[in-house]
């Protein structure tokens, strides 16, 4: 889940997202009627040793920092080892990251309420946690040296996991002074190191402690899990959203060496095999004939045209669709004098498309029900497994693997896959473990899409060039649906980046609305959530009015910035272009400028169109994200960040017709290749704030940058993406 | 019917069929789980090996047409090739679930190549797709493996 989880809500604590989540919560513990925490908690005694539930140390000193957080990509692991490792000032060599087991009491995030990633807030949400585990463990090794010495503590040092007294020239391990560590009392505040005293923190040695697995091919996904007496299931699924299995004939399939066994199971026909080709070869023999009398039909031209429509003020909506506004100022009913400007902007339904497809493996029964996968969301994935199972959710045991990627997809209020996957293990039974494996055809046409999306806006400007009056509108799908609770008031994740938005607070009249229509496609977060269309439109716009105006874009963004006193999107933009100095020659040049999920991020990108193709050379990247703790992994966040948005950008497209997907692997849902990916340069505003996220704010700077970079060169604006039309 | 494949120079009896892709039998049958199943129609790369040298997509080749061919793994690069070494230097890899594919092809690649030029990078890794957008990183530690000089880009705070 990339969640809309900022940097404000961590502090005050409670955050809608947490409330969403937290009703879940609530109905598993009206389940079992006791406290969410307890039900969750996996097993009843908390052992976690002497130093808690996030630090491990051996006999020999070696240090293991527990993760609440998976890894699928982002760098959180090195990012919140170097965290503990700082304070503990251990052996960063010697420092391993391992995978923390479900459990909501011990391990929940402390934006969400529940335990989970996403949102761009592991680092963000364990900060603080983390550096008082490390100092808090720091100081039992200082205690123990202290009393094992009889040398005041205050005397004593610790430097890559030696404890010392300069004086007496005393020194010992963590490993020789683990056992009269473990039994000092952790101090009740331990005292933080002040940030101008961190030696890892901030430098470039804080990298990645999985690199040489996943350069030699043992690090462990899903889709390595081999068990004892293992069966791989493939399923069937309806061909359009909403159909049902009418019947279904598995003669043939059954007669495919190796197939085991071949059921219904609420999603579809589950093929169960002995091996992956097996249960391929299964399901490619199976005959379904589907129910489509309920199912959905749409096309994504109409509900483009619908979508246009209805922003335009014409057509009839939908029932029980109304307008919800999410940002108004002034009077917007009294004409306002002035140039007008109006534009209206298209984007496609998108596939997360992670390299991994979705798989779980499940073992239900014979007293088992444990999960091994890429959890994104363990106690969902607990609670929603519990129901199947009828347990408590706390008696779900979830392995965390690495994932190959997520990007939002992985973290689902229905759990889709991993229920999938649980519905077909409790029919084995027996505990007998069940992989389940999507193909690439499944994972791209099984939905949870980034939302088809409309945005409209009409700015009257004064004499000058800046709006007076803006009024926006934005049709898209509530990322909100099946949410145990309904959304009160607007669904954030719809307009968040239009909300907010410098631009809309530097404008005295505001009138900014969006429609939810209801439309059984399932849609999720994908990496940057809203802002994926929001900071396009507000980027794009702003270019557009700039160049309207006969203005310089830098300097029309900075005098509204100025305005609205949005100090950090200045700081980023001017180091941003002072990093990349003149504009190489042959090349033409846009910037764009956007903060999501408490970081704000500016990007300079150096385009030219080949064939009429945009084609990315250099973009120079400034992020401002709090304290940096792993510049190198900032740097790749960016990186990488940039590339996805701009596969996005550039290629991506879902697209429905009478309901069916159209696209169903990479040769005809298009992504960024390697020659295709710009050189990116990143550069990291120096700050003193408290670290917020990297994973997704990069992502949906880019293709407002390239846009500029485009209508500087041609002077034509770009009013739908992708960019290259298939 | 048992076939006789050469996988990382040992010989291995295999049980499945003659047209089950080589990808499924390196995985589910020889316990080779480097290798990655990503798209199934050689459109991704993720399951890329070396069949006598040359990169295959390992998905999309049955091995009925393997046999008597030397087939190469990730595995079969020991964890301290040149490439794996530049490749953890560099933090290339996000994710992950791309990387073997993509050693593999640069690994091709620099066995007929050892000194390949940005076009060259391009032609030969266009078919690994990563999605993480790692691509910068990969072609860094590929130069830097092929003595190309370090050409890393890291955070300049």
């Amino acid at each position: 889940m990339n969640a809309p989880v900022n940097s404000k809500d961590l502090k005050t604590g409670s955050t809608r997202r947490e409330l969403v989540v937290g009703a879940t919560l609530v109905g598993g513990a009206l389940l079992v009627g006791c406290g969410p925490g307890d039900i969750l908690a996996v097993g009843a005694k908390a052992d976690f040793g002497a130093f808690g539930p996030f630090i491990k140390i051996a006999a020999d000193g070696a240090v293991t920092v527990i993760s609440k957080h998976i890894e699928f990509g982002q760098g959180n692991h090195a990012g919140l080892a170097a965290i503990v490792a700082e304070e503990l000032d251990a052996d960063w060599s010697k420092v391993t990251v391992e995978q923390a087991a479900a459990n909501a009491k011990v391990y929940a995030n402390l934006g969400m309420g529940v335990q989970g990633t996403g949102g761009s807030t592991a680092i963000a949400n364990s900060w603080m946690q983390l550096r008082k585990a490390g100092a808090s463990a720091r100081a039992m090794f200082v205690d123990a040296a202290a009393a094992k010495w009889s040398l005041p503590a205050a005397e004593i040092t610790v430097k890559d996991g030696v404890v010392s007294h300069a004086k007496s020239g005393k020194s010992a391990g963590f490993g020789d002074l683990l056992a009269d560590a473990a039994i000092m009392k952790p101090p009740e505040t331990p005292t933080l190191k002040d940030p101008k005293a961190f030696t890892l923190i901030g430098t470039d040695r804080v990298r990645r402690k999985d690199s040489q697995a996943k350069s030699d091919g043992t690090a462990r996904f899903t889709q390595d899990v081999q068990l004892p007496n293992m069966l791989t299931a493939m399923v069937a699924h309806a061909p359009r959203f909403g159909a049902t299995v009418a019947s279904f004939d598995a003669t043939e399939a059954r007669k495919v060496p190796g197939v085991v066994d071949v059921f219904q199971i609420p999603t579809g026909v589950a093929v169960v095999a002995d091996n992956t080709y097996a249960a391929k070869a299964g399901r490619e023999a199976l005959k379904v004939t589907w129910d489509e009398s309920k199912c959905q039909k749409h096309s994504s031209d109409k509900l483009t045209a619908d979508y246009t429509q209805w922003a335009a003020g014409k057509g009839t909506l939908p029932e029980k669709t109304p307008w919800q506004a999410f940002e108004t100022r002034g009077d917007a009913t009294k004409p306002t004098e002035g140039q007008i400007f109006e534009a209206a902007y298209d984007f496609p339904f998108l596939a997360h498309a992670t390299m991994e497809p979705m798989n779980c493996v499940a073992e239900i029964g014979g007293g088992k029900n444990k999960l091994t996968f890429g959890s994104q969301i363990p106690t969902v994935d607990q609670l929603n497994t519990a129901k199947i199972v009828m347990t408590l959710p706390g008696k779900v045991e979830i392995e965390t693997l690495f994932a190959g990627g997520s990007f939002g997809r992985r973290g689902n209020f229905q759990s889709d896959y991993a229920v999938e996957c649980v519905h077909i293990a409790k029919k084995v039974g027996g505990g007998r473990p069940v992989k389940l494996v999507w193909t690439r055809e499944d994972d791209m046409t099984a939905g949870y899409f980034r939302p088809l999306t409309h945005h409209r806006v009409k700015i009257v400007t004064d004499k000058d060039g800046y709006p007076v009056s803006w009024t926006h509108r934005v049709v898209t799908q509530t990322l909100m649906k099946g949410s145990p609770m309904p959304t009160k008031g607007v669904d954030e994740t719809t307009v968040e980046g239009t909300k907010g938005s410098p631009y809309l607070k530097a404008t005295p009249v505001v009138d900014a609305q969006v429609l939810l229509p209801d439309l059984d496609v399932p849609v999720l977060w994908w990496r940057s959530v809203g802002a994926t269309h929001t900071a396009f439109v507000m980027e794009h716009t702003i270019d557009q009015l700039a160049r309207k105006a006969g203005k310089d874009p830098v300097a029309y963004r900075m005098a509204m910035y100025e305005k609205a006193g949005a100090t950090r999107h200045m700081a980023v933009l001017k180091l941003a272009l002072e990093k990349a100095g003149p504009v190489t020659p042959g090349w033409s040049r846009g910037v764009a400028v956007h903060e999501s999920f408490g970081t704000a991020v500016a990007q300079v990108a150096e385009v030219k169109l080949v064939d009429g193709v945009p084609k990315v050379g250099r973009v120079v990247a400034a992020v401002d994200c709090g304290i940096a703790i792993a510049p190198n992994q900032i740097a790749a966040q960016m990186e990488g960040g940039i590339c996805y948005g701009l596969s996005a950008g550039l290629f991506g497209r879902v697209s429905l017709k009478d309901g069916a997907v159209e696209q169903t692997n990479f040769d005809t849902y298009r992504v960024l290749r390697n020659s295709e990916a710009p050189h990116v340069e990143t550069h990291i505003l120096p700050s003193g704030n408290a670290p917020t996220g990297v994973g997704e704010p990069g992502v949906p700077v880019i293709a407002p940058a390239v846009a500029n970079a485009i209508l500087a060169l041609n002077g034509q604006a770009t009013n739908s993406l992708p960019m290259v039309k298939a | 019917m048992a076939t006789t494949l050469d996988i990382n120079g040992k010989s291995v009896a295999v049980s499945a069929t003659s047209e089950t892709p080589l990808l499924w039998v390196l995985r589910d049958e020889a316990g080779l789980t480097g290798s990655k199943f990503g798209c199934g129609i050689g459109q991704c790369g993720a399951c890329t090996v070396l069949a006598d040298g040359t990169p295959i997509r390992s998905c999309s080749v049955p091995i009925a047409s393997l046999a008597g061919v030397k087939i190469a793994t990730i595995e079969s690069l020991g964890g301290a090739h040149a490439l794996q070494q530049a490749w953890v230097k560099h933090d290339v890899p996000q994710c992950g679930y791309c990387q073997s594919g993509q050693l593999m092809s640069a690994a091709a690649l620099l066995a007929s190549n050892p000194k390949p030029t940005d076009a060259d990078i391009d032609a030969a890794m266009d078919g690994n797709i990563c999605r993480c957008g790692a691509y910068q990183r990969i072609r860094a530690a590929i130069k830097d493996a092929a003595g190309l000089g370090d050409a890393s880009e890291t955070a300049k705070a």
